[in-house]
């Protein structure tokens, strides 16, 4: 396992790090917002695209820069910083991931250089219930001559509300609660039978719910084999936990440093309240948590690119530590700032919103507690 | 990692495990009895005859050391070679050989910072258990504010000459030798600070045990009236004490991360998982049947996970020249807390099993947990409490300042 970052992957962090605070900084997520563009910035992809970041996980042959999951890792956590809301979780990780990991040569001949240039964006239409529940999939895929008819209804699909193209995760056997009888389709946004409708959401992200009535999909957007999607979308969703812990981690640090800075500048009674030992040690726990799940995030996005085996533990436990430092940490954020941490104006309150939305996703604290203890037999 | 250097820990793991499978004796991959623990020493009675023979074994190989040069009687073994045998140790629930805070806390000090004679003369008695060492640094008025310490160490020419007292100081009933701080310097704090060996027998020299809530007296007050000590057992420079009392802080640290406080690593306890498993039972699918318990014994696995990867980050990031005083700051805080926590969910994971004092109706592993849960408490007050930590931390990482 390594933790340290190679030059590459350095100057990768810098120019991303750089790009969030020039480029799109948390005013840009409070324009966006107040302009009711609900998450959805061309112009900020455009950029993303510019920097080659779509193709972080996508090898050159189809367009990429294939820097790996730890390169990865770096842009998702400069987002993170920012609130920055971006395709990359949604296209460069999980939509480049399902095409890598399940597609066939021509399905990502075709699919990948596009991802890779921003072309399209993808999103992960999985989820029916309010909480992640991916082996609880209803929405059914019947065989239909040269293809498939889907019908059902997605939940609170990121991204889902601009997406080209969706990731639809269908059963074409067996019932909710079983693995096998999942079938990854992939389905332009604009098909026959497709209904997007766009959600407000707390964290001005904005989301979909979308439903399928009797779309007909082709044999040539299935990825992976029928009944068999979840050998694909069990390493998918993987990735997806591990680059979203780390745009948590992010969160939370540039959540942490925004309070350490007021603990620094605020007085009262005649003394900065950063030191008041009442505070100074609720201080010193918040960075201990950042520094133990650091190690998490940054040992799961290592363990995709060595191909270990133990990349499902690690997953878990970088996304459970990370969602509950990111809440522990913009709970903490408010509350130390006071009056005005409950203001509007300040970027406290975007923090927090944003920080649940990063919990619930793919799995909160307790969804990957279990699995935790489930992959270590307890 | 390079691949061939995979490839040869996989050997390395071979031999060793063929090794510990004809060396380690049966008795000695059984749970251990709390009275059969080796700490070594002039005084040590090896109650079970086979630890005797296991600690001689291992000590041959220079295992008790396993990362200390080979000429001072170590095991000349690299960090991932360390922790292949620990790994096979665990494997086989062998039994740790020896403990020792010669081992894990005075001997990587004096390789740094003894000169050679010194370190020829008492490494290879750690490695073997003959030395048994005890660390006089608290005293009545020096506590968590430890360079504040009186016990006084004057010049007499020929020898130094110690008058003083220290508390907390584990098993110096029981120790051969002790490593001490002293005032040389009283104008100064810090700077007035000195590290000096001697023996425990040396004339002066009285220890009373003190006892703890967990029935044991690991520490005792300790007095030095008018001891005589030659003047080649002072380490580094005069006044140059405090600097290698801090470096032997962080073995002492590191010793934590690597075992966790108050380990069960080789003393034959079994898991929290295991104990919860029995007592509490599982359900069809092999969980554990309480899944609020459940709930909370994973929370816990997950922060043993993120605290070992992070004292393994340290690691490779201070192996690579970069800074990492900020994670170390961390490390004696977060292992209190893991220890802790880990001790209260064993004895609720035990029941009433986890409430025995003394007495063979109990598992001898049980009152382990028993005995180690009241022990684990102070975790967070020795060697730096809690609070302490917390202060270091928010000052000299986070740079957040005092009052003004």
């Amino acid at each position: 396992m390594t933790f340290v970052l190679t030059e590459d992957q350095d100057m990768l962090r810098d120019t991303a790090m750089t790009f969030v605070r020039e480029e799109l900084p948390v005013k840009h997520l409070r324009d966006l917002r107040d302009a009711g563009k609900n998450g959805v910035d061309p112009e900020g992809r455009a950029k993303l695209a510019e920097l080659g970041f779509f193709g972080v996980l996508i090898p050159e042959e189809h367009g990429g820069v294939e820097m790996g999951m730890v390169a990865l890792g770096q842009i998702m956590e400069a987002q993170g910083r920012t609130l920055a809301a971006t395709p990359m979780l949604q296209t460069a990780c999980i939509g480049a991931s399902t095409l890598l990991l399940g597609g066939t040569e021509a399905q990502k001949a075709e699919w990948l250089p596009k991802i890779a240039a921003g072309e399209i964006t993808t999103a992960l239409a999985l989820d029916e219930g309010t909480h992640h529940n991916p082996t609880g999939v209803a929405t059914e895929a019947e065989r239909n001559g040269q293809g498939y008819t889907l019908n059902g209804a997605k939940k609170f699909v990121q991204d889902g509300h601009f997406a080209e193209l969706l990731i639809v995760i269908a059963r074409t056997f067996g019932e909710p609660g079983q693995t096998h009888g999942l079938t990854i389709f992939l389905v332009p946004s604009d098909a026959a039978g497709v209904t997007i409708t766009p959600l407000k959401t707390v964290d001005s992200h904005g989301a979909a719910h979308i439903t399928f009535d009797d779309v007909h999909v082709a044999d040539s957007h299935v990825i992976g084999a029928a009944d068999k999607g979840w050998e694909v979308l069990e390493p998918v969703l993987d990735r997806g936990c591990i680059a979203l812990a780390s745009e948590a981690l992010g969160s939370s640090i540039a959540a942490f440093e925004m309070t350490l800075d007021y603990l620094q500048t605020r007085k009262q009674f005649g003394q900065l309240i950063g030191s008041f030992q009442g505070l100074q040690h609720r201080a010193a726990r918040m960075f201990t948590d950042i520094e133990l799940t650091r190690s998490c995030v940054s040992a799961a996005l290592t363990a995709v690119d060595e191909q270990r085996n133990d990349i499902g533990e690690l997953a878990s436990l970088a996304k459970a530590r990370a969602s509950e430092t990111v809440h522990l940490l913009s709970n903490e954020t408010v509350q130390m700032h006071g009056g005005i941490g409950m203001t509007d104006a300040h970027e406290s309150g975007f923090y927090m919103k944003r920080a649940r939305v990063q919990e619930a996703m793919l799995g909160s604290a307790s969804y990957h507690r279990d699995r935790y203890a489930r992959l270590n037999n307890f | 990692m390079a691949f061939d250097e995979i490839e040869n820990l996989d050997e390395f793991r071979t031999e060793v495990r063929g090794w510990l499978e004809e060396n380690c004796p049966a008795s000695m991959r059984t749970p251990m009895k709390e009275d059969e623990v080796v700490w070594g020493g002039r005084k040590e009675k090896f109650k079970n005859p086979d630890s005797k023979v296991w600690l001689e074994r291992m000590a041959e190989k220079g295992w008790t050391a396993p990362t200390w040069p080979k000429e001072y009687g170590g095991g000349g073994l690299s960090r991932a070679q360390a922790k292949v045998l620990e790994q096979e140790m665990a494997r086989m629930h062998a039994r740790a050989p020896l403990f020792s805070f010669g081992l894990w806390m005075f001997g990587p000090a004096l390789i740094e910072f003894g000169n050679e004679e010194q370190k020829k003369r008492f490494l290879p008695d750690i490695v073997w258990g003959k030395t048994r060492w005890c660390q006089g640094y608290s005293e009545p008025g020096a506590g968590s504010d430890l360079a504040g310490l009186q016990t006084k160490c004057e010049d007499k020419g020929d020898h130094y000459l110690i008058n003083g007292q220290k508390v907390w100081t584990s098993y110096a009933d029981q120790a051969d030798w002790i490593f001490c701080l002293v005032r040389t310097d009283n104008s100064v704090k810090h700077e007035g600070i000195s590290f000096i060996l001697f023996d425990m027998a040396s004339e002066g020299v009285e220890t009373r045990p003190i006892k703890l809530i967990s029935g044991s007296s690991p520490f005792c007050e300790t007095f030095f009236s008018d001891v005589k000590v030659p003047k080649d057992q002072l380490v580094g420079d005069v006044n140059g004490g405090w600097k290698i009392a801090k470096r032997l802080l962080q073995h002492e640290r590191s010793s934590i991360s690597a075992t966790g406080f108050g380990s069960t690593r080789g003393s034959g306890m079994l898991e929290l998982e295991e104990y919860a498993k029995i007592h509490v039972g599982t359900d069809g699918e092999g969980r554990l049947a309480d899944g609020d318990l459940r709930g909370r014994i994973s929370d816990h696995m997950m922060y043993t996970k993120a605290f070992s990867l992070t004292v393994a980050r340290s690691q490779e990031q201070a192996k690579a020249g970069q800074e990492v005083g900020h994670t170390a700051s961390i490390i004696k805080y977060a292992a209190a807390k893991m220890n802790q926590d880990k001790f209260e969910l064993l004895v609720e994971a035990l029941g009433t099993e986890g409430l025995g004092w003394s007495g063979p109706e109990f598992d001898e592993g049980a009152k382990m947990a028993t005995r180690g849960w009241l022990r684990s408490k102070g975790n967070s007050i020795e060697g730096g409490t809690s609070e302490i930590n917390l202060n270091v931390v928010a000052k000299r990482v986070l740079g957040l300042r005092d009052h003004q």
